[in-house]
């Protein structure tokens, strides 16, 4: 009885216009309020990498300074200004001067030498690190190399693996063979080992860091979303349309770009959301080892490296753990919403 | 079933030269070996002599080209014999006989642990599907799933064995656990076999807690999912229509149908539990094989960093071919190695 109903519907939508594939999924995505909830805190948390200057910062956003208006000190660097942070320029500030401030009036790398290792206050609302940085302005800033290492990460490692998925998957036979030994190999390299042996071969600096560590995340994590494209182009492989495309002549560039990767894309689609969570936390755990992002640099791994040497210090060890863990866990829930949506037999 | 063991030991072998030659590769790009990062500097103030610089080049082989390098590091990880380390002159093999223990203890019962503990989770949480125990029981796995097991590792040294922020209520000490190593630095070697234990037990209750949680975690979630599967199929339809108790159908029926899937990822479990015991090792201080690999990467002492990986790498594949083996005796659907 209940198929029945559910039978009309579809024939009843189907003799409206269709809503397309993609339509259907993010309709089927957007149902759930976990869901909902993960997408906003993904776009709140890319809003804070892009605007970090705009939040914490030790210049203001917009400052009238002794009768000259500076635009943008956060951004641009006046020479004028390079003698003052927020607290030495606060002081010097005359009546009718003003100043548009940033919410966290600290630079990722100014030191509070006078506040040094000290936990959160009205000055620093989430404490100090044990050079006197704000924690806060750190988690912020450090947002940007989390999500740069996600991003890139991903495009890298989903790039790879399409390729080299697509290609075992399609031909097949001797080509096959040697790749998926070579995902054995990779497969079988305990993955941190190996990360830090790449990096420390590399050596990077400053935001070289944050490439190198995007670079090797990609290059070890590929294997999944190669063996599920794989899966994916032996079983579209025998499909009707794609006879009847290569039937028509069809190259076999073609049949695999048009036909075959377009058809396996979605299950990637989740591989490569739950791919983010993943090289997120693999940035963090580099940077905690210390072979990740350096100290100049903000990062939350890099962060919670400092609880090891104080582990009195219980706000270092809290909250940049907490933004990482928060960072992770919506990245799940978006892959698993997104899963389910793309599922036929959830579809509702 | 013999020819499928046989054939999967035979591919194991270019996979381990792969492994072998990938580590190897990496490392000698670096282009900087034990020699020209500590020597070239000189020692005390001294400048080392070139001679004294070449003659050390040679007994380490790191004059040869990268091939015979490689070559010499294969026959010795073939005939097992494996050297010694550069930084101090002990035997490889002696390292590892102390440090490999240590690993396979942590992963191990961890992973015994999770599977004992995420096995009724997951059958508890499918069985009672849609009521609230098995929405909290799902919404604390999926949180579980998803924290870093260095940020966990970190907060539980911080909070139960700093001695800091929670005085221990059972022991007169500040902290509850010990900060470092996998057994007591003073007295272990007179305690009894008994004291022992329960002091290497008492040392690994942090470290085995941040390797475990992940992968149980995971593995609920499994075990759970199979669970729903099995439980919609005619045979447990039957099987209850037959009067049986609902506790049979599903400890008897059920169970063995939806351990399985969870019996694969034995094998796919092992990687993550060893790159995992890496960061444990090193936030616990214990001397395992990722502590060890670590400290010869800061050489950079490259047999030894590839001895490790090469012994991790041999434990994957062998256990991912366990898990198959292991998944066709538990089915008998399952036949090895196709026609």
């Amino acid at each position: 009885m209940k198929a029945e109903r559910k039978g009309d519907g579809v024939v009843a939508s189907a003799a409206a216009v269709s809503p397309g594939y993609y339509a259907l999924v993010g309709s089927q995505f957007w149902r759930r309020r976990v869901n909902r909830v993960a997408l906003a805190t993904i776009a709140l948390i890319v809003l804070v990498a892009l605007l970090a200057d705009f939040l914490a910062s030790d210049k203001p956003i917009l400052l009238y300074f002794r009768g000259e208006f500076f635009i943008l000190p956060n951004l641009f660097r006046y020479p004028k200004l390079q003698i003052y942070d927020m607290r030495l320029l606060l002081d010097a500030m005359q009546p009718g001067d003003w100043a548009v401030n940033p919410i966290v009036p600290w630079g990722y790398n100014t030191h509070d030498l006078s506040q040094v290792l000290q936990g959160p206050s009205e000055w620093h609302w989430l404490g100090t690190d044990a050079s006197g940085r704000d924690v806060l302005s750190r988690i912020i800033h450090g947002s940007r190399v989390s999500l740069a290492v996600g991003v890139m990460a991903v495009t890298l490692l989903v790039g790879i693996g399409v390729l080299l998925g697509s290609l075992a998957g399609y031909f097949g036979g001797f080509v096959d063979g040697l790749l998926m030994r070579i995902v054995e190999i990779v497969h079988s390299l305990p993955t941190i080992l190996i990360l830090v042996v790449m990096l420390a071969v590399i050596a990077p600096e400053g935001w070289g860091a944050v490439l190198a560590i995007m670079g090797v995340i990609g290059a070890v994590g590929w294997t999944s979303v190669a063996r599920l494209i794989r899966g994916e182009i032996l079983r579209v492989k025998t499909l009707d349309y794609v006879t009847a495309s290569r039937a028509q002549g069809a190259s076999n560039t073609r049949v695999i770009l048009r036909h075959v990767v377009p058809n396996s894309i979605s299950p990637v689609l989740v591989a490569a959301t739950f791919a983010m969570a993943t090289a997120i936390m693999w940035e963090g755990a580099l940077s905690f080892l210390g072979f990740g992002i350096p100290a100049d640099m903000a990062s939350w791994g890099g962060l919670l490296q400092e609880v090891r040497g104080n582990p009195s210090a219980w706000w270092i060890a809290i909250f940049p753990g907490l933004a990482l863990f928060v960072t992770v866990t919506v990245y799940n829930i978006a892959g698993e919403g997104l899963r389910d949506a793309i599922d036929p037999r959830l579809r509702t | 079933m013999l020819r499928f063991i046989v054939r999967r030991v035979l591919l194991m072998i270019p996979t381990f030269f792969g492994v072998t030659l990938v580590c190897f590769l990496l490392m000698r790009m670096a282009n900087t070996d034990p020699v020209t990062a500590d020597l070239e500097a000189g020692v005390r103030g001294y400048q080392v002599s070139q001679e004294a610089l070449e003659h050390l080049r040679q007994l380490y082989d790191l004059d040869k080209p990268w091939y015979v390098q490689y070559g010499k590091l294969v026959r010795r990880l073939v005939t097992l014999d494996l050297g010694t380390r550069w930084q101090d002159g002990r035997p490889i093999a002696e390292i590892l006989g102390e440090a490999l223990p240590v690993t396979l203890l942590l992963s191990f019962l961890s992973l015994s642990l999770s599977y004992l503990v995420a096995i009724p989770i997951g059958m508890y949480s499918a069985v009672r599907q849609y009521s609230l125990s098995d929405q909290i029981i799902t919404v604390i796995l999926f949180m579980l799933y998803s924290l870093p097991g260095f940020w966990v590792g970190i907060m539980l040294l911080v909070f139960l064995a700093s001695g800091g922020y929670v005085n221990c209520p059972w022991t007169d000490t500040p902290g509850c656990f010990p900060l470092q190593g996998w057994h007591s630095f003073e007295g272990f070697e007179r305690m009894g076999f008994f004291g022992k234990v329960g002091d290497v037990a008492w040392h690994i209750v942090l470290p085995i807690i941040t390797l475990t949680y992940a992968s149980f975690a995971s593995l609920s979630r499994y075990m759970r999912t199979g669970m729903l599967e099995t439980i919609r199929q005619d045979y447990i339809r039957t099987a209850r229509a037959k009067g049986l108790k609902e506790r049979t159908v599903i400890l008897k029926h059920a169970f063995r149908n939806s351990v399985i899937p969870i019996i694969t990822l034995l094998g796919l479990q092992l990687p993550f539990l060893i790159g995992g015991a890496v960061i444990v090792e090193m936030i616990f201080g214990i001397r395992g094989m990722g502590l060890v690999a670590l400290e010869g990467l800061r050489m950079p002492d490259y047999p030894l960093v590839i001895t490790i990986v090469a012994f991790t790498a041999l434990i994957t594949m062998v256990g991912i071919l366990l898990s198959d083996i292991l998944y066709a005796v538990v089915d008998p659907r399952i036949t090895l190695g196709g026609s």
